[in-house]
């Protein structure tokens, strides 16, 4: 199967290619089922790959390489089209399948009756082909293949419903600010071709011994920045938030549960490099890591859409992935990327279906009590709840302790931001179930107020649960989102099995820290964060605190908005102005001089260009007979 | 067959073309249309035989074809391609039939057709020359058609694009041509007697200092006024927009790579020293020009002007390859020759497709054409892509050998220039989501959905955007030998020292 691992791409960009022909015949929902299956063999395939890799040694499952072709060679550089199947990159596959396809076929429910259902899928399977590339990519190369290509696909899926001038604004505005770190993707490449002379992943990390503290680390920061835009990092965040635009499927696969992490997972995959770096390296990564987990998980605090709350969330749980980047524990990061893949895709996806029951009400403000209308869509958020606040059995107690306990190590004051972000999360977590699923149903004024706008069809008013191909999904990630916490156990080496099996590529976090104060530590900060919401949201013996500059994202947004559309737009034309009156007008003031002094003779050299011309023309066509018949040159 | 002279027929086939179309009577409008269709397929077709024919490994001059003209002054009917040259060939030889048969330039056909054939001509000739005198007549060929075609088919600021087209060009091929007498007769003593032959020159002649410097100077402003380089740029906005569909296709296709192609052939190859001299006055105005050409393009209101200020970074980008001087980086600008021709050239169609229907480019006059004309769109899309260098279409394979080549040579060059990728995303889809995104109003509403005959002049395109993506090698595997070559040419004759296969830390072993 080894030598298959290309299928794993492939089969996506083979749904791509056929949809691309057949897309619009196949239509709703064959289309969707036909995407799903795509998608769903590759997760196949993965499977098989991952049984393949198993079973060889441990040494030799790093450095499984299959090449295609020669992509780009000139000199001396050579980029080949090849995979790297190791446990990093295909534990990855095998949730970027798994989970895509549960979401492709939770999508053939949601959108049905779309106008474009069938361009929806084609730009879904185009996006599983390229984080796959993205993964699997045997260089730096490959992956920024991967990784423009999900950011393509991104920017089509955000501006999908593109009549609407908010969507469209947001996808372009998620392409240009992916872009600023891309650059630093970009400076990355060339500072590891210009030390190393290569952009594989292999030569790179195994040469990474001999490079000097200096270029390690501008090869480790430059990738960063490109991290940052990719996965939402202060202060390139700002994208992510308003990608929610985009359909509620596109959000919990693209901009929840994979493509967002691709930048957790670069800064994995040249992890050897932070042997190398300066000790600031990491702590940068992880304070950047800690200041964007806290701040977004202020703002989600009082954010009113049942998606812009998860949004915030995810930019926060990303926070807390690159803390444990920077704290040296990639274990930890990866990790807690599988379950917070698994918990956020299940939220985004039962958000999604209570939209999709709301008749597209995103405004928590008027749900509530939906418990009873959506018995299953429920019951699956309350695990995802569950998971993401932190209780423990759930998936999300094990991976988000894990990293606590990393940054602890790495630093007390690290440790206590991490500690607040929790109870936060817990807090708008408790919240956000309070308001949508308990206490008086608000939804009936709500439509009232939209007939009166006439934005709604005639449909009956009452929320209903989704139909099977959405609640399958919820089933299966609800149950992920339980156990997938399994998978590493904090009790012994034995049970810790994603760094048993991830410890050929991923240098494990050493400690000597006793883990079950801390581990107390977080539940306590978790029970506290959900007895706060209750009390305020449930019981309401407190006030609520919902302040205006939170609900605005700390007014930052709107000051890079500000900034652009304010001086930066000045800078830009006056650029524009120089270059139509300064340099464009050097130039015809020359011309007006040569004409003011030459007086008659302007006349008479503007009079006889078309004629110096159309003789130049003949002539040539003379010379060129003469060449012919006189040199005999044929 | 390499006895075969198929450049010398590059060249005359699309000159006698364009006198057969002249001679024909106008009352014959169908035969003149398939005269010059028929030509420029031929020497498509050649241009098509000349690739396949070529010699992979050979980083020398194929198919040369040499016959002596003026002996007296030593100038010589000298052609021959290398892999510098062979692929503007061949994207000039399949431009123009794409551009004949796919553009109407809705009056004068037979006038318009012969200039094209004209054009065609003078721009084969000009990249195949290997004879300094004989470079000189085509280059200069060349402008009169395009100037007739800006001037004859253009909008309405026509004559005055035209004119400063021509004074312009014309001001930097005065330089030039002083500059060729004086090399010829500078490397006389070089070379034993007067000749204008550019490799006899290049591989013999040893010019002082000063005076290589000098004579470089004068050849360097001829291309940096075509290519266009910052400041020298502001003809180009003019005539792009003024100039018909065609004309543009064709302007900023093949006609502004005699620039760059002319950098490298006549700059860099004939004065190795003062290039590598003047590498930070060229590396800083191709920087400055890819960030001034990107801004001024983002606030642009017309879409033509937009493409046109969007042409001036992208050519940025192979002058900061040229001078980078590695051999990454001059691959690269090579091939992004081809790839902006291909990009751009489809850029210019669909926007002349959007003034054919909408009879405006204002940016703001236009709304929600995605809605619809999905495939027309698709379409746009695909090509902006391309432009903006997203990987796995052509116009990233280009930029990134540019820029991860000239990291060794060029570093804050680069960091700088870098940022041009931001910007080209800016300024794009910023304009696709005026263009496209939205609801379409009213002016908008019946805007035609992508016709047959457009979509086979796009497929073209479109083919070799992703062809040229997935396998660059292809193109490169020809190219890089006589970039090879030309560098080590360099370093034989100045003080440069190209970086080899970087290992500068650490390494494989």
């Amino acid at each position: 199967m080894l030598d298959l691992v290309w299928l794993i791409p492939a089969l996506p960009l083979l749904g791509f290619l056929v949809l691309l022909v057949l897309g619009r015949k196949f239509g709703d929902p064959v289309a969707g089922y036909f995407a799903t299956a795509m998608v769903g063999l590759s997760f196949l395939v993965t499977v098989g790959v991952f049984l393949d890799l198993m079973s060889l040694d441990a040494e030799a499952r790093t450095e499984q390489v299959t090449t295609l072709f020669s992509w780009v060679a000139v000199g001396g550089l050579h980029v080949d089209l090849a995979f790297l199947a190791d446990p990093l990159s295909i534990t990855m596959c095998l949730f970027v399948t798994g989970i895509g396809t549960l979401i492709h076929l939770y999508a053939v429910g949601y959108m049905h009756g779309d106008s474009r259902f069938s361009k929806f899928f084609l730009y879904l399977n185009l996006f599983a082909f390229s984080m796959l590339m993205l993964v699997l990519g045997s260089n730096m190369l490959v992956t920024f293949l991967g990784w423009e290509g999900v950011g393509t696909c991104s920017y089509f899926l955000i501006s999908f419903w593109h009549e609407r001038e908010s969507a469209a604004t947001a996808g372009k505005k998620a392409f240009v600010t992916n872009r600023v770190g891309d650059w630093g993707f970009m400076m990355a490449m060339f500072f590891a071709f210009w030390a190393v002379g290569s952009l594989d992943y292999l030569h790179i990390n195994g040469a990474a011994e001999s490079l000097s503290a200096t270029t390690a680390t501008a090869i480790a920061l430059f990738a960063f920045i490109g991290a940052c835009g990719k996965s939402a990092q202060l202060p390139l965040y700002l994208w992510l938030p308003d990608a929610m635009e985009g359909p509620t499927p596109v959000s919990a696969l693209i901009h929840a549960a994979t493509m967002v992490t691709a930048g957790v997972y670069l800064m994995c995959r040249i992890s050897p490099l932070f042997e190398v770096t300066a000790d600031y390296a990491g702590t940068i990564i992880a304070i950047v890591g800690a200041a964007t987990a806290l701040f977004a998980a202020t703002i989600a605090v009082s954010q009113n859409d049942i998606k812009k709350v998860l949004a915030y969330s995810t930019v926060s749980q990303l926070g807390f992935m690159f803390l444990a980047v920077g704290s040296g524990a990639y274990v930890a990061a990866i990790f807690h990327m599988v379950t917070h893949a698994f918990f956020k895709a299940l939220l985004f996806l039962g958000s999604g279906s209570v939209i999709h029951g709301m008749h597209h009400e995103q405004d928590m403000r008027r749900m509530g009590a939906l418990r009873k209308f959506m018995p299953i869509t429920f019951g699956t958020f309350i695990v995802g709840w569950l998971a993401i606040a932190g209780v423990p059995p759930f998936s999300g107690f094990w991976s988000k302790d894990e990293i606590l306990l990393a940054a602890y190590d790495k630093s007390i004051v690290l440790w206590a931001v991490g500690l607040v972000t929790a109870l936060l999360t817990a807090f708008y977590m408790t919240r956000q179930v309070i308001m949508v699923f308990y206490g008086e149903a608000r939804w009936h004024d709500a439509h009232e107020e939209h007939g009166a706008h006439g934005d709604y069809h005639a449909h009956d008013t009452e929320p209903h649960e989704s139909p099977w191909m959405m609640v399958l999904p919820l089933v299966v990630l609800a149950v992920l989102s339980f156990a997938g916490g399994f998978i590493n156990m904090p009790f012994s080496h034995e049970t810790e099995k994603l760094a048993t099996w991830l410890e050929p590529v991923l240098h494990p976090h050493e400690t000597d820290t006793a883990k079950l104060p801390l581990a107390l530590a977080a539940i306590a900060v978790s029970l506290v964060g959900i007895a706060i919401g209750f009390a305020v949201y449930y019981f309401k013996k407190l006030k609520p605190v919902e302040p205006k500059i939170l609900l605005d994202g700390w007014g930052y947004d709107r000051a890079v908005s500000n900034f652009m559309g304010g001086p930066g737009r000045k800078a830009f034309d006056g650029i524009a102005w120089a270059d139509a009156h300064l340099i464009d007008g050097a130039v015809n003031g020359t011309g007006r001089l040569v004409q003011a002094t030459a007086g008659k003779a302007r006349r008479v050299q503007t009079g006889n260009l078309r004629n110096y011309a159309a003789a130049v023309g003949v002539g040539v066509v003379l010379l060129l007979t003469w060449f012919v018949i006189v040199r005999g040159i044929l | 067959m390499t006895d075969f002279p198929i450049l010398t027929l590059l060249v005359l086939v699309p000159a006698v073309g364009a006198l057969l179309v002249a001679l024909i009577s106008n009352r014959q409008p169908d035969l003149v249309k398939v005269t010059a269709l028929l030509t420029s397929i031929l020497t498509g077709g050649m241009a098509l035989w000349t690739l396949f024919a070529f010699e992979k490994g050979d980083a020398g001059f194929q198919f040369v074809s040499q016959h002596s003209w003026i002996e007296s002054w030593g100038i010589s009917w000298h052609l021959g391609v290398d892999g510098i040259s062979l692929f503007l060939v061949v994207l000039t030889g399949i431009l123009f039939p794409l551009v004949i048969a796919g553009v109407d330039p809705h009056h004068d056909h037979k006038r318009y057709l012969a200039w094209m054939l004209l054009l065609e001509a003078g721009v084969m000739g000009s990249f195949v020359s290997l004879d300094l005198f004989l470079f000189f007549v085509f280059f200069e060929i060349v402008l009169v058609p395009m100037y007739f075609l800006i001037g004859g088919w253009g909008y309405d600021q026509r004559i005055y694009a035209a004119t400063k087209f021509f004074l312009f060009t014309m001001v930097g091929s005065a330089f030039m041509l002083v500059g060729i007498i004086a090399t010829a007769f500078l490397a006389k003593a070089d070379n034993g007697s007067v000749t204008f032959d550019l490799v006899k020159i290049a591989e013999n002649a040893d010019f002082a200092a000063s005076t290589g410097r000098w004579l470089f100077f004068a050849f360097a402003v001829a291309f940096a006024v075509k290519v266009p380089l910052f400041p020298l740029h502001t003809w180009l906005p003019d005539a792009h927009t003024q100039a018909p569909t065609g004309g543009s296709v064709i302007l900023a296709g093949v006609l502004l790579k005699l620039g760059t192609y002319g950098l490298l052939r006549f700059g860099v190859y004939l004065f190795p020293e003062a290039a590598v001299w003047a590498r930070p006055v060229f590396l800083t105005l191709a920087t400055i020009g890819i960030l001034w050409g990107a801004v001024a393009a983002t606030m642009q209101t017309d879409l033509k002007r937009l493409v046109a200020y969007s042409s001036v970074a992208h050519l940025g980008f192979i002058v900061l390859g040229t001078f980078a001087l590695t051999s990454q980086a001059i691959t690269g600008g090579v091939m992004q020759n081809i790839n902006h021709g291909i990009s751009t050239g489809a850029l210019f169609l669909l926007v002349g497709m959007i003034y054919e229907r909408r009879h405006t480019r204002e940016i703001a006059k236009l709304k929600g054409l995605q809605k619809v004309a999905p495939v027309f769109a698709a379409a746009f899309m695909i090509v902006m892509l391309s432009s903006i260098g997203v990987p796995g279409l052509n116009g990233f394979v280009g930029e990134f050998l540019v820029l991860i080549g000239s990291f060794a040579t060029a570093r804050w060059w680069v960091v700088v220039a870098a940022a041009g990728v931001i910007l080209a995303a800016l300024y794009l889809l910023w304009a696709y989501q005026r263009v496209f995104h939205g609801e379409p109003d009213d002016d908008n509403r019946s805007f035609a959905e992508l016709k047959w005959k457009e979509g086979m002049l796009l497929l073209p395109f479109i083919a070799i955007i992703v062809f040229a993506g997935v396998y660059p090698k292809a193109m490169l595997d020809r190219i890089e030998p006589s970039v090879d070559k030309l560098l080590e040419h360099v370093q034989e004759h100045s003080s440069w020292v190209a970086p080899e296969a970087q290992t500068n830390e650490g390494g494989e072993g």
